[in-house]
């Protein structure tokens, strides 16, 4: 509407600085691409060994688990600035979640 | 578009409310429509108390009785009490927090009429065949047995209307997080924001079960599944389950608004800042948390095992702990206080008692081996009853009289409130107290009669007079609002005197786009802080004035709705294999989905106010109050 755009040139500073944090965040990413395909290595090497199943069924589910939250931190910047409340519901949602499965795995199907 | 009012036809003005996106009128559909439906389940009431007056009466039949007995739960619940909930929160949470409109106004229009539609169909069950008769629970291996289209009624309408409410919650959620006037910190929102935001939430989380729940029975009744048929193979107990996730926290959805209402009216009828804001608002988000970890208290008799009997016996217990802290708080804001009983506050000072007394026998029923013995009696139908009419119906009540006068520019009457007041208040206990000793003398609920020989003859009798006084009560008020908007005497913008929230800073009604500059908030009771300062205008402006953006009205939520009614009996009427019923099916979602895809395709920008006619609005305006 009414109001101006605002231009903004960046100073030397400021790029300078823009530059380091996007060098930081591609670290990031590229250590958690490589953890995450060294976890799914494990998942597929523990399977190709032929543990007990008991065994490889909870490892393989911590492991998904640790995938998810890495996902969800590194690739889709919920470690950014306010993404608090959504952190909070999702949060929220997956342990209503998990209650209900677990109840359900206790006192319905076991 | 002008911004200046004009006297409309009837026409025009029925036309200006099916299309309209502005929060204000769609609050007041949700309280005429759940208003009526409020009217229906209590007409249902009355039906039951009859039936139930003496010992033997044959006034209905058992089957006429179940249906009665469902209808009036699932109407009660689901289409009066909720409604008019979301109607107070539409009408006063956008004021609240300095907003224009809501977050999704295209939404919000829609999920009133996914309700409305939801509601009229569930309702039509009773020309078409016969209601639902499996109770409000509709527990599967009962409903999955029901004759007729009964439950396909309840499954169906339920589906839509449960729709329109998740919407409503996510649309509240988004205006709360992101529409909030600058100043407005979290812990400076009224209280009754903060109710509404929880109960949003609790609406988003506790939705999806009861819709995958009646996903299963419409599929399990419609289309030949057996999620919950025992003889293929299917586990009856995980309706009993969904349904509860679901109907516990629905419990809370109810309740903590109706308590921020009651919030509202101690802090400004006892001219007094609420005591102990921060606990009230972590009780609240803590009733919240453990809303969904105590679902499997409604079902200790199904036999979970003494585990789960003592794990979900001692996390309903824990609930009573933040409720108590909201009690204390309430009581000590009064405590001191300049107190003037108007109507609201007579309601909010008997709700406390009332529902404490509703508290305690929860507390009592959480004991799993006492609950052995109460389950399924008149015990239980007395408690459910303390607490939702002793604390939902009865901040509807106070929230009505508070209210009216922002919604509609009028004041409802003091002297007929007051008796409306006493009539329901009586008859209520009358009704309801009595009710716990039949349960104790071992009347069952849902029976549709009793032998002269089981000695609950009189108490029974009691407990119908007891409804009387509660209909005249409902009658003096519908005789209130009748005489009220004959005499039509406007009001000013803080009719109580002591309003200490923004929605008392502007004028009743408050203009379609409610601030001409969005306000500054500097704390907690905004409007009372400036009023305490001397400031003439109610508030500080955020921005100079400006031209306002506002959103189009829209009739495409009415169309899709009605494509989703029309689907269902399309739905509903292909498993008795009638040939136009596939027909009907097909041609309700071509509907919706038509009308989805032109709300997709065809950008809508909406329109501006200009300064100009803003600075007109302002010359006929009363900004100081009096």
């Amino acid at each position: 509407m009414a109001h101006d755009t605002h231009v903004h040139v960046r100073s030397q500073a400021e790029f300078e600085y823009v530059k380091k944090k996007r060098a930081e965040e591609m670290r990031g990413h590229l250590a958690t691409f490589a953890i995450m395909i060294f976890l799914t290595l494990i998942a597929f090497t523990m399977v190709a060994a032929g543990f007990s199943v008991y065994l490889i069924v909870p490892i393989i589910l911590l492991l998904a688990g640790i995938q998810v939250v890495l996902q969800l931190y590194y690739f889709m910047h919920m470690s950014g600035k306010g993404h608090g409340m959504i952190a909070f519901f999702m949060f929220s949602g997956m342990f209503v979640a998990f209650i209900t499965v677990l109840t359900f795995v206790t006192i319905i199907w076991w | 578009m002008s911004s200046i009012a004009q006297k409309k036809g009837f026409g025009a003005t029925i036309w200006d409310f099916m299309t309209t996106v502005d929060h204000k009128k769609i609050a007041i559909l949700y309280l005429m429509s759940g208003g009526f439906f409020f009217l229906v389940g209590g007409i249902e009431a009355m039906l039951i108390r009859i039936q139930l007056v003496k010992a033997g009466n044959d006034f209905l039949s058992a089957g006429t009785f179940n249906e009665v007995i469902t209808m009036h739960g699932t109407t009660m619940i689901f289409l009066a009490s909720m409604p008019i909930l979301l109607a107070f929160m539409n009408a006063v949470m956008p004021l609240q927090i300095g907003a224009r409109d809501v977050a999704f106004p295209f939404l919000n229009s829609l999920g009133f009429w996914l309700f409305f539609f939801g509601g009229i169909f569930l309702n039509l069950s009773w020309f078409m065949g016969g209601a639902p008769d499996a109770g409000w629970t509709n527990y599967a291996s009962l409903a999955l047995a029901s004759e007729g289209h009964g439950i396909d009624f309840y499954t169906l309408g339920l589906t839509i209307s449960g729709f329109g409410t998740l919407i409503a919650g996510i649309n509240f959620l988004v205006t709360i997080i992101n529409m909030r006037a600058p100043g407005m910190t979290y812990m400076r929102m009224p209280l009754f924001t903060w109710t509404t935001f929880v109960a949003s939430a609790l609406i988003l989380l506790a939705f999806p079960p009861l819709t995958v729940g009646l996903f299963f029975m419409v599929f399990d009744r419609l289309f030949g599944a057996s999620f919950f048929a025992v003889e293929m193979g299917g586990n009856t107990i995980i309706w009993e389950h969904l349904f509860w996730i679901f109907g516990h926290p629905e419990v809370y959805i109810l309740i903590l608004p109706a308590f921020g209402i009651f919030s509202e009216i101690f802090a400004i009828f006892s001219r007094k800042r609420l005591f102990g804001y921060t606990a009230l608002v972590f009780a609240t988000i803590l009733i919240g948390f453990y809303g969904f970890m105590v679902w499997a208290h409604h079902m200790f008799t199904v036999g979970l095992g003494p585990t789960a009997n003592a794990v979900f016996a001692l996390a309903t217990m824990i609930i009573a702990v933040p409720t108590g802290i909201k009690i204390f708080n309430w009581l000590l804001t009064i405590w001191g206080g300049n107190i003037s009983f108007s109507v609201p506050m007579i309601y909010a000072v008997a709700f406390i008692p009332t529902f404490v007394a509703g508290g305690v026998t929860g507390v009592m029923q959480a004991i799993a081996p006492l609950d052995y013995q109460l389950h399924d009696s008149y015990f239980i139908v007395a408690h459910f009853h303390y607490v939702i009419v002793g604390g939902v119906v009865l901040a509807i009540l106070a929230g009505t009289h508070l209210y009216w006068p922002k919604m509609f520019g009028t004041m409802l009457s003091e002297k007929l409130g007051k008796w409306t007041f006493w009539f329901f208040f009586l008859g209520f206990h009358l009704t309801f107290f009595i009710q716990h000793f039949l349960g104790l003398m071992g009347m069952p609920r849902r029976v549709y009669t009793f032998g002269a020989d089981q000695g609950w003859d009189l108490f029974n009798a009691i407990s119908s007079s007891g409804a009387i006084l509660m209909a005249t009560g409902v009658i003096i008020l519908l005789v209130n609002v009748v005489m009220t908007i004959v005499k039509n005497e406007r009001i000013g913008n803080d009719p109580w005197g002591d309003g200490r929230t923004l929605e008392w800073a502007i004028p009743s009604p408050p203009p379609f786009y409610n601030f001409a500059q969005t306000p500054l908030v500097r704390g907690l009771d905004t409007y009372w802080i400036e009023k305490m300062d001397g400031n003439k205008k109610g508030m500080i402006f955020a921005e100079p004035l400006g031209d306002i953006h506002m959103p189009n009205g829209s009739i495409i939520p009415f169309v899709i709705s009605l494509g989703m009614f029309i689907a269902s009996f399309g739905a509903l009427y292909f498993m008795d294999g009638k040939p136009w019923a596939l027909a009907v099916l097909i041609g309700g979602l071509t509907l919706m989905f038509a009308s989805m895809l032109v709300r997709s395709l065809k950008d809508d920008l909406g329109f501006h106010i200009t300064k100009a006619e803003l600075l007109e609005d302002a010359k006929g305006g009363n900004t100081d109050g009096h």
